[in-house]
Parts: structure tokens; C-alpha cells; sequence
């Protein structure tokens, strides 16, 4: 084992604690957007394909490297719009009847 | 600083950005800034990669990046909060793909024969993982789209089908550890899309929540896979920390679904009703239907109504609505608020975020142990597109597929009112003894529809 793979390998082991400690805090009604979130996260691969597409030498490297980034793309996009709109609605309701009038929610609120 | 030092530094800051978001989405106050924090550490880490000494066909990136943002933000923008569910399945699935493919192109990339073994390990598991969660989520959205049926989906041999595929794959595993064979890690790749698929159609549509909390972190493990092959820290952090998060989140959906994960992956619930539910449900007994009008005059008198939403109320978008007839009711001196179950609808918190979207204040939801010791003291349960979560075998049917799955006591109330479609069984394809029971009056219909009725029927009592 070299010593990379073992750098490697601890950031991953501490990682692997950090997301169990963080995690188990969180209350259940935020679990849909906790998923949506950390699916936000793992969107994270879009560096990899980025790394992997810069360095393609050959066409199928090329070619699957550009997917990638595509697909990569769609997830960190739509994981973070999609975690933001859950959120807003939570937020939206928070200042409760300020002044009894009737909170319009042009945005998106409504008929989404 | 070097340029390489500068670039680690901005993936260390992203890296943390990510763990802060995690945290402060454990609070409503905070959550929404720690997701908007977790996209500035996700720029941040784009950006920087952008500045990598070397990288090239940047105009290409720049294309396919525009093509992604393209399809993600108008499908992510427009989709309707009822379909969450299977567009976070989607946005995993595609996540899944793109950490299979790089794995896979970062292999072709480089002599395999001058990899080392463990290399070649963590492309392999790259490879199998992330596509086992593309085609394991496209199958789960096709579930929830109702493309397809969600019912599990069985056949003869099944199992033996599955532990060929899963000994194949073992086997290819092994032999591509020992000639670094592309063509075989081409094999694999098709093989663990095919398994993703078998793995997931014996799994019913109510499990599937579940399912895309555990695809969800299989994700994450095959891009921290992937942070490997590419000895990247940034991809190992966030891959893994979704990775591990994924894992207690599925535990928890499991926990409160009263069963264990190998039960819910394994045992093709609800493919089969069971004696207990459908010899009495089927056997000719009547349910009592009512009016509108009589079910308002019953809501409008009573001192306590409680609510009890499932997944009937986000199909029919009808959260407006619940959220008028309870704020008539408060007009009216009735005492109203909603039961939450924890897996009601089809991901966790799935109610919350609706009723959220009404405007409904924290204090009128009430988790379910809160709410169970209120359920004799209340005079209507109202179960608004709900039917497995209030159904009473789960309590006391020790046959019963559910049996053991916390419910919301709603057949404790002095009355129970159903608003449903039909008297088909809900999504665990189970029969609910309660549809029966003389204290329930039943009305049928899209719960907008009913509800809109119920409101006006309240305002005229």
C-alpha cells in the first residue's frame, strides 16, 4: 500500500464519521430535502469528469468524457434547485402573518 | 502557494463548505443557506478545477456543462412538488452514471497493464456502483411516474436469476483484477445495469423512498470510488460523506417503517395480499359513504379534528385546499391540526414539505408520537389520501406484511372520514380493515375535489 492510497484512505475513514455525526442530528421533516441535498453534493463528480474530459486524448476518451460532464452537470444543477425550492417553502411560512395580510407567493409558490 | 496548493485549498474550503451545508440543513433556519453554501462550494470547486495547469478541451467542458444546466434547471424548475420524489431518483441516477463513466474513462486513459491491483479495484467498484445506481434509480423513477406498475415484480426462478448475475459479476470483478481486460470491464458495466434493474423490480412502490435513500448513497460511494482512481480529496469527502449520511438516512426510513432493510430489498412486499387482509376485506363487507354535506355539519360541530395526510393529497395538489378547510374549521372554534406520519407520501417529510407550501404553521403539525396520544380525545380523523399509514393491521395483525410499522392511530378518534379515490389498497398493496369499520364514513374522489366540497359544506353548517 502506498502512501497515497493510505492519505487517501484516512480522509475517507474520517469522512465516513463526519457524514455519520452531521447526518444523525437532522430532524424528520427535513429528511426529503436532506436527500435532495446530499444528492446535490455527489454532484460533486462533476470535478472528476471535468479532470477526466481535460485529459482525453483519444476520441472515445473524448466522447464519454463529455457525457460525463453533461450527466455530472444535470446533477449538481437539479440537486441543488430542486433542494432549494423544498427549502423555500420551509422559509416561506417562517415569518408567521406578519401583519395578518395574506402572504402572496407570486415566485412559485403557488402553482408549483 | 503554487497553483496546485491554491487549487487543493479551494477543494479543502468546498470540501468544508459541504459538511456545513449537511449541518445546517438539520435546522429550517438554516437549511436553505446551507444548501445555497453547498452550491458556492460546488462553484468553487468547478472554478478551480477550471484553473488546473494542463486542462484541456475547456470550450467542450464549457458546451456540455451549458447542455447540463439546459435540461437541469427548466426539469428541476418546472417539476410539480408532488414528483420530487422520482426527480431527486433521477438527478441520483444520473449522478450514478457520471461517476461510472469517469471511472471507466480514466481506466482507458492510462495503460491498465502498468495499474496496480488496487487500482484497478477501485475502478471496478466505480464501474459496478455507479451503474447499478443509474439504471437502479431509472427503474425507481419509473415506479413513481407510474410508467410502469409499482407493484413488486416477480417472476419464476427469480432468485436464482439474481444469484447468477450476482456470481457473473463476482467473477468478471475477480478476472478484471487479474488482466485489467477493458472489454470485460465493458462486460461488468452492462451486467450491473442489468443487476440495478433486477434489484430493483421485486421492490414495491411503497418501499422506493427507501430505495432511493440507499441508491442515493451508493452514489456517493462511487464517487468517493472515483475520488480514488483520480486521487482526488474533494470527490473522496463529498462522495463519502454522502455515502455514509445515505445510509443512516435509509436506516431511519426503514426503522420507521417498522422492518429491516434486508426485508424491504428482499422480500417483494406486498406482492402477494395476505389471507388476514383480504378474506375480510373482499368478503362482501359494506362501507358507508356519506355526503359532503354530512361530513361537513360532523367537521363543523366537533371540538378536535385531526388531518391525516398521505399521498392523495400531493397527487390531487390539494395542500391549498387542506390548509382552507382547517383554517374554516379554526374560524369555526374547532380545534384542527395534522398528523404527520413519517413516511406518509413517498419520501420522508414528504407532508412536511407540502403543507410547508401552504403556509401551514409549525404548531398545526404534529409528528406522529406526538399525535397518538391526542387521537381518543378527537372526534374526527379526517385521512386525506392516506390509507397504510392509519391501517390498524399494522398494529394488530401479527400476519400482516406491515405488521409492526408504526401507524397514526386514526381508528382511535370517535369518528374516521376517508377521502379517497377508490377503495383500492394503498401503495403496500394491503387491505385496511378500517375502510370498514362502522365508524368510518367514506367519500370518494380527487381530494381537491372533496375537500373544495367539504370547505363549502363547513361554511353553509
Amino acid at each position: 500500500m502506498t502512501n497515497g492510497l493510505l492519505e487517501l484512505f484516512t480522509v475517507f475513514v474520517l469522512a465516513a464519521f463526519v457524514g455519520y455525526e452531521v447526518i444523525s442530528k437532522v430532524p424528520s421533516i427535513l429528511h426529503t430535502p436532506l436527500m435532495s441535498g446530499s444528492n446535490a453534493i455527489h454532484g460533486v463528480i462533476v470535478v472528476g469528469s471535468m479532470v477526466v474530459m481535460g485529459s482525453a486524448h483519444t476520441g472515445a476518451e473524448e466522447t464519454l468524457g463529455f457525457i460525463a460532464v453533461i450527466l455530472a452537470t444535470l446533477n449538481v444543477v437539479g440537486g441543488f434547485v430542486v433542494t432549494d425550492r423544498m427549502l423555500n417553502m420551509f422559509r416561506s411560512r417562517q415569518p408567521e402573518r406578519p401583519g395578518g395580510s395574506d402572504q402572496p407567493e407570486p415566485e412559485d409558490g403557488g402553482q408549483s | 502557494m503554487s497553483r496546485g496548493t491554491a487549487i487543493d485549498l479551494c477543494y479543502l474550503v468546498a470540501a468544508i463548505g459541504f459538511i456545513i451545508a449537511l449541518k445546517a440543513l438539520s435546522s429550517p433556519r438554516h437549511a436553505r443557506a446551507g444548501n445555497l453554501l453547498a452550491a458556492v462550494g460546488m462553484a468553487l470547486a468547478i472554478g478551480a478545477t477550471f484553473a488546473r495547469t494542463g486542462l484541456g478541451h475547456i470550450g467542450l467542458i464549457v458546451i456540455a456543462m451549458a447542455i447540463g444546466v439546459a435540461i437541469g434547471v427548466p426539469a428541476a424548475r418546472l417539476v410539480k412538488m408532488t414528483a420530487m420524489p422520482q426527480m431527486v431518483a433521477a438527478f441520483n441516477g444520473v449522478g450514478g452514471g457520471a461517476a461510472a463513466v469517469v471511472s471507466i474513462t480514466e481506466f482507458l486513459s492510462v495503460d491498465p497493464k502498468t495499474l496496480a491491483t488496487y487500482k484497478v479495484l477501485e475502478v471496478v467498484f466505480g464501474v459496478l456502483v455507479g451503474s447499478l445506481s443509474l439504471s437502479g434509480s431509472a427503474l425507481a423513477f419509473a415506479k413513481l411516474q407510474e410508467m410502469m406498475s409499482t407493484r413488486p415484480i416477480t417472476y419464476p426462478a427469480q432468485q436464482v436469476i439474481n444469484g447468477v448475475v450476482g456470481l457473473a459479476i463476482l467473477g468478471f470483478v475477480l478476472t478484471i483484477l487479474v488482466t485489467s481486460s477493458t472489454t470485460l470491464l465493458w462486460i461488468l458495466l452492462g451486467l450491473s445495469v442489468v443487476l440495478g434493474v433486477i434489484f430493483v423490480l421485486p421492490i414495491g412502490g411503497a418501499d422506493v423512498p427507501v430505495l432511493i435513500s440507499l441508491l442515493n448513497s451508493f452514489t456517493g460511494l462511487a464517487v468517493a470510488a472515483s475520488g480514488f482512481t483520480l486521487d482526488s480529496n474533494v470527490l473522496v469527502v463529498a462522495g463519502t460523506l454522502v455515502g455514509a449520511s445515505g445510509m443512516l438516512l435509509t436506516r431511519m426510513m426503514s426503522v420507521a417503517m417498522g422492518r429491516s432493510l434486508p426485508n424491504i430489498l428482499f422480500s417483494a412486499f406486498g406482492s402477494v395480499v395476505t389471507a388476514s387482509g383480504s378474506t375480510e376485506g373482499a368478503g362482501g363487507r359494506s362501507v358507508r359513504t356519506g355526503t359532503p354535506e354530512d361530513i361537513g355539519t360532523l367537521l363543523a360541530y366537533s371540538r378536535r379534528v385531526v388531518i391525516v395526510p398521505g399521498y392523495g393529497l400531493a397527487v390531487a395538489q390539494a395542500q391549498h385546499t387542506a390548509k382552507e378547510l382547517a383554517d374554516t374549521l379554526l374560524a369555526k372554534g374547532v380545534e384542527v391540526f395534522y398528523a404527520i406520519h413519517p413516511v406518509a407520501g413517498r419520501m420522508p417529510g414528504h407532508m412536511n414539505v407540502l403543507l410547508a407550501e401552504a403556509n401551514v404553521p409549525y404548531e398545526e403539525l404534529k409528528e406522529m408520537d406526538e399525535a397518538n396520544p391526542e387521537m381518543p380525545a378527537t372526534d374526527v380523523a379526517l385521512v386525506v389520501g392516506a390509507n397504510d399509514t392509519v391501517n390498524p393491521a399494522a398494529r394488530d395483525t401479527p400476519g400482516s406484511p406491515i405488521y409492526g410499522m408504526p401507524i397514526i392511530n386514526a381508528d382511535e378518534a370517535e369518528h374516521v372520514v376517508f377521502l379517497k379515490r377508490s377503495m383500492r389498497p394503498g401503495f403496500a398493496g394491503i387491505d385496511n380493515a378500517l375502510l370498514y369499520d362502522p365508524k368510518t364514513t367514506m367519500l370518494f374522489g380527487d381530494a381537491k375535489d372533496t375537500l373544495q366540497k367539504l370547505v363549502a359544506a363547513v361554511r353553509k353548517a
